[in-house]
């Protein structure tokens, strides 16, 4: 059992989680409410981490993160370290590779919300501000609960792009999901079993309270 | 609650579709906008809400300009002081009635913010509904939500978007005696929109019919359908003259309620209220009965003495609308066109109109 895979794992998802939400629920809210030209093309955008391989991906970041592109060379001017195969390029990486799991149930839940009750909000004096606090964010909660569960079992399950971008060095980029597959290369079938296992288990709880959380807020309705 | 000045609206835009409308709404009264579906009376009420934004807009109230595009001002929804009765009453789902009125009233010292919402929760008769939530309402009480968080901000203007539309007839009808109940508690300007003519005979003060995107007739109640003159109204309705009346005496041992309204004097069964009650009133056409002589032996109450002001058709060729004159106050009389012949009935002719006191519909 490697634990500093896992923790190393956990403290990625947490984070993507943290970073994501804001940002995801910003760009949801614009799909949801704005109009605009070619809304089609930005959503397709936004969910092609979902049907691209995840080597493609990570081929595409690693080029956009290395060292001749100029993110890689503002980060590295700035960390004094490469993007590239450190644990702040995985998670930018993971940022963009979980966008459409957190953007997507949260339009669905803004979308939902009928366009008469953001008016009533205005006319009950709420300025736009508020009215995201007061009614936007209590009615999108089960669509927010679904994006931070499904953005964080995510990242622990993420292989391919972390392969890509992070590589396998221990405590900086080696996650749960590389660690298994180190540990099948080398022939130590026990452990990957309990790691699948532990993996397995995480994965099936998160689903589990998101779906209790998401009922339980319907219910509430 | 001050500020609750003359509502000036004035729209024009080319698209999504084409509209301009002007008009005024006097302090206090209940302007009915009333026109067909999709004749564009709901966007006048986003307009002055400020939820829509034409291409030429003024709408000031009180002498303050909320929407001027001519200047650029433009006072964003939240901050004029507006409630809005939505057409579905857009009550937020996840909040109790509670909690929406306290959502509504907003920033005050705690102790005032909770005598407010159990001052609107007796206004509404929500008392016991307070820890609800939508779900668990039926539409009548909804209704009743909606118009208590609407009057929550004391608004100078009251908006209602068709706030019949989605209860049955039943319902309807004590739901506008609500209104028109709350209308005597609380001094506000009401702009209500309608389809139903009903609602306009009941509670409007003055109307502004809507059509195609622009402004077919306004004026006071009273004076429109006592001259029989709101457009797209005939043939789907019996002309009818809507007015205010006042209670001028109460007759227990008759069970009977002396109106007045100008020059009429009506007896009708039993209105409840005090003297200077003041009671809506519609008089059918086909109600009103015309003699050229004081007729006996009959179960009738009000013969007033009437001049014809004119004789218009009605509806049908052997039918005849005759508009009479009671004082400074005007009835409509549905008469056949045999009738005008044998009274002589012409402009300026003295006749005497006879109304059964149960004809007069009052509504209080």
């Amino acid at each position: 059992m490697d634990w500093t895979a896992l923790t190393l794992s956990i403290r990625l998802g947490l984070l993507t989680v943290v970073l994501l939400l804001p940002l995801a629920f910003v760009l949801a809210r614009w799909l949801a409410f704005g109009r605009f030209r070619g809304r089609g093309f930005v959503e397709a955008l936004f969910a092609l981490p979902l049907i691209l391989p995840p080597t493609v991906l990570g081929y595409y970041l690693l080029v956009a993160f290395g060292r001749a592109s100029p993110l890689g060379q503002a980060f590295e001017a700035a960390l004094g370290h490469p993007l590239v195969f450190s644990f702040e390029g995985l998670l930018l990486a993971s940022l963009l590779v979980n966008l459409p799991f957190a953007v997507q149930p949260m339009q669905n839940a803004l979308a939902a919300i009928p366009p008469n009750l953001r008016d009533a909000a205005r006319c009950c004096g709420l300025s736009p501000l508020a009215t995201i606090r007061r009614v936007e964010l209590p009615l999108a909660l089960p669509g927010i609960a679904t994006a931070a569960v499904l953005t964080f079992a995510h990242t622990l399950g993420e292989f391919g792009v972390v392969l890509m971008v992070g590589g396998s060095i221990p405590g900086e980029t080696r996650t749960i999901a590389i660690a298994i597959y180190d540990r099948v290369q080398a022939f130590d079938e026990a452990s990957a079993g309990v790691m699948a296992l532990v993996l397995l288990t995480l994965s099936l709880f998160a689903l589990g309270i998101t779906n209790t959380l998401a009922r339980r807020m319907v219910h509430r309705h | 609650m001050d500020g609750s000045g003359e509502l000036q609206v004035r729209l024009r835009q080319a698209a999504p579709f084409p509209m301009s409308i002007e008009f005024r709404a006097p302090p206090g009264s209940v302007t009915a906008l009333f026109g067909p579906s999709g004749s564009g009376k709901s966007t006048v009420l986003r307009a002055i809400a400020g939820l829509h934004r034409a291409d030429n807009a003024l709408v000031a109230c009180g002498g303050q300009r909320w929407t001027d595009t001519a200047t650029g001002a433009f006072l964003p929804a939240h901050r004029r002081p507006v409630g809005f009765v939505f057409q579905d009453y857009a009550l937020f789902p996840h909040l109790t009635v509670r909690e929406q009125l306290a959502l509504a009233i907003g920033h005050r010292p705690p102790g005032e913010r909770d005598a407010r919402i159990e001052a609107l929760l007796a206004l509404a008769r929500l008392e016991r509904l307070a820890g609800r939530k939508p779900a668990a309402l039926s539409g009548g009480e909804q209704q009743r939500v909606a118009l208590a968080r609407a009057l929550a901000r004391d608004p100078a203007v009251l908006l209602l978007d068709e706030p019949f539309a989605a209860v049955d007839w039943a319902l309807r009808e004590s739901l506008r005696h609500e209104l028109a109940t709350l209308r005597r508690q609380v001094s506000l300007t009401v702009v209500l929109v309608t389809h139903d003519f009903d609602d306009v005979a009941k509670l409007a003060s003055h109307l502004v019919v809507i059509e195609r995107g622009s402004v077919s007739a306004a004026g006071t109640v009273a004076d429109l359908t006592s001259r029989n003159a709101v457009p797209g109204l005939s043939g789907a309705r019996e002309p009818a003259v809507a007015l205010d009346a006042h209670v001028v005496a109460q007759d227990p041992a008759r069970r009977l309620t002396h109106l007045a309204a100008g020059a009429l004097r009506l007896e009708v069964p039993a209105v409840p209220g005090p003297v200077g009650t003041v009671v809506r009133i519609q008089i059918g056409a086909r109600e009103v009965i015309l003699a050229s002589r004081r007729p006996e032996g009959l179960s009738l109450h009000n013969i007033l003495d009437a001049r014809v002001l004119a004789v218009e058709p009605g509806g049908h060729e052997a039918l005849r609308l005759v508009h009479l004159a009671v004082g400074d106050a005007r009835l409509l009389s549905l008469v056949t066109a045999d009738a005008v012949r044998a009274l002589g009935l012409e402009r300026g002719a003295p006749v005497l109109a006879l109304v059964k006191a149960v004809a007069v519909e009052a509504f209080a």
